[in-house]
């Protein structure tokens, strides 16, 4: 009997721990907001407060994007006690997705325009939110050893070079797409097909384009500069500005963020010196 | 023995986190179904990229289990009926593949086959690279999948009465003879749920695959793969392969438990 009482208290009190979760998640990571005024000033780090309220806030981050935002992120800490910066990076496009499925986010770094303008159709950025932060480009990214002895971009075309790119569909793999079909203008329209042709896999973010490359079991990638920058020991074949693709990377809050206040100022300090500088040493270039 | 009324009032203790738990298990299969069957469900189901991951799964995972049989029967024959020393750490190597992280296993494949692996570049020198074939996604498969049929299969020929074999032997049975003319055959509906076990499982084998074999449409972008492509893609082929796989699942695992219960009543 007294097991079964037992039994009993601890069913009640899994039911009871239940219950609320019935209701729509509303912030997962957080305390009960005791919502006290000072929720606009805390943009500003607030030096008179002694005890600032822990809070996180989650940036959603094309995978581009993961070494250069991780420094940001820590230096945002820095500049505001309390603040613990959570990232999500994936593909562009798969945050997209995310954010569309509910996924909790609050900052939103796209590293194309069309993701960003897909969730301001969405109404889950304001339309005159979004601002471009960086300008990136493409490269050829080559393991160290060169084993398919790739010395120009028409080496691309050579049978039985493993190319790498990303799928269609993610940012990077369209862009590399569309510099192949300026290629064909200098090196003959059946290029992008041949080079097309030596794709081995179609992946799913830039980074894992990279790390097959670094693995040696692809020959060859198309990657963005700042991607080489950040893997040194890979050889590089520069794309020449004429043939390659501009891309602009845009930031914005979320309209659905919990730290729309909190979120703004990340977005600032992204778009300030100090943020540019650190995207600079990452190898991406100024948005003008 | 009777339960009381008291008692049986009892009952909801059982019922109440069964009914909670069944629901965690329910309401996702519902969900799918309710929102992928619509009108383009045939369209997404037939679409190019659908049929073409469709084939590859079922080409793959059908060599999967076939030379999972070719090579795991006999394997599965000595740990059964064999003795030796350091065999029960054989076994735990066998069955581990099957509570591993399929990531872990992708990325193990990858470091012993890939191209500058361990055993990899033994294969370059022959010319053979497996990384990004459709070999590759066979092999990823039998990592995860096939630990299933020789755990199966060890049970099957463990239970076989020990006294059959003698008898056989009595008769002048040689070790081929025994295998093939007493043991295959009372071991054959273990085999068979077993290797059904093993199809379903590398149909849907999604992790150790894309690290390993990578991810081009035909050659190694099979049903899981085009899932998780088409959530950030087109959800509708996504929502049409997951509702083929539940199905087709469904009806493989329900053919080995019937396998199961017809071998229990005939013990």
């Amino acid at each position: 009997m007294k097991h079964t009482l037992s039994l009993l208290w601890l069913l009640a009190l899994f039911l009871a721990g239940c219950a609320p979760a019935a209701t729509p998640i509303a912030a997962p990571m957080q305390p009960p907001a005791t919502e006290e005024p000072d929720l606009v000033p805390a943009a500003v780090p607030p030096t008179d407060t002694p005890e600032p309220e822990p809070r996180t806030l989650n940036v959603f981050a094309a995978a581009s994007l993961i070494d250069a935002f991780t420094e940001i992120g820590k230096n945002f800490e820095a500049a505001n006690p309390g603040v613990t910066v959570a990232f999500n990076f994936a593909g562009s496009q798969a945050l997209r997705t995310q954010i569309e499925e509910g996924a909790p986010a609050d900052v939103f770094a796209s590293a194309n325009a069309k993701e960003m303008d897909t969730l301001v159709s969405g109404s889950h950025v304001d339309a005159a939110a979004p601002t471009p932060f960086l300008k990136n480009k493409l490269v050829v990214i080559l393991p160290a050893d060169n084993p398919a002895g790739i010395e120009d971009l028409e080496g691309l075309a050579a049978f039985g070079v493993k190319l790498v790119l990303a799928a269609e569909n993610v940012p990077v793999g369209n862009y590399a797409r569309q510099s192949l079909d300026l290629m064909n203008g200098q090196f003959g329209t059946g290029f992008k097909d041949e080079v097309l042709a030596n794709v081995v896999s179609n992946e799913d973010n830039v980074k894992q384009i990279v790390t097959k490359v670094q693995l040696g079991e692809a020959d060859a990638g198309i990657v963005y500069t700042s991607d080489a920058v950040a893997a040194p020991e890979l050889q590089t074949i520069e794309i020449s500005d004429e043939l390659n693709v501009i891309a602009t990377y845009p930031i914005a809050p979320l309209v659905n963020s919990e730290n729309a206040d909190l979120a703004q100022s990340f977005v600032n300090y992204v778009l300030s010196a100090e943020g540019q500088a650190v995207l600079a040493k990452w190898g991406f270039a100024a948005p003008q | 023995m009777k339960p009381s009324t008291r008692d049986r009032r009892l009952t909801w203790i059982f019922i109440l986190p069964s009914v909670i738990l069944f629901s965690l298990f329910a309401i996702p299969f519902f969900a799918l179904f309710e929102r992928s069957i619509d009108s383009d469900f045939f369209v997404n189901a037939l679409s190019e990229q659908a049929l073409k991951a469709l084939r590859l799964s079922l080409i793959s995972s059908t060599i999967t289990t076939l030379a999972t049989i070719l090579f795991g029967t006999p394997f599965a024959y000595i740990l059964a009926r064999w003795r030796f020393r350091s065999k029960s750490w054989l076994e735990l190597m066998i069955d581990l593949p099957i509570v591993l992280p399929p990531s872990v296993a992708g990325l193990a494949l990858l470091i012993a086959f890939g191209r500058r692996g361990m055993f990899g570049s033994l294969l370059g020198s022959l010319g053979i690279t497996l990384p990004f074939t459709t070999t590759a996604v066979v092999l990823a498969q039998m990592f995860v999948a096939a630990p299933l049929y020789i755990r199966s299969a060890r049970i099957g020929f463990t239970e076989i009465d020990k006294q059959l074999e003698e008898a056989a032997q009595v008769e002048g049975a040689n070790q081929w003879q025994l295998f093939k003319e007493v043991m295959f055959p009372l071991a054959g509906r273990a085999l068979i749920s077993g290797a059904i076990l093993t199809w379903t499982r590398a149909l849907g084998e999604f992790g150790a695959t894309i690290l390993f074999a990578g991810n081009l449409e035909g050659v190694t972008q099979t049903m899981p793969m085009a899932i998780y492509l088409g959530f950030e893609r087109n959800i509708g082929i996504a929502l049409a392969l997951s509702v083929l796989l539940v199905v087709v699942s469904a009806l493989l695992l329900g053919l080995t438990r019937k396998l199961e219960q017809n071998d229990n009543h005939r013990n």
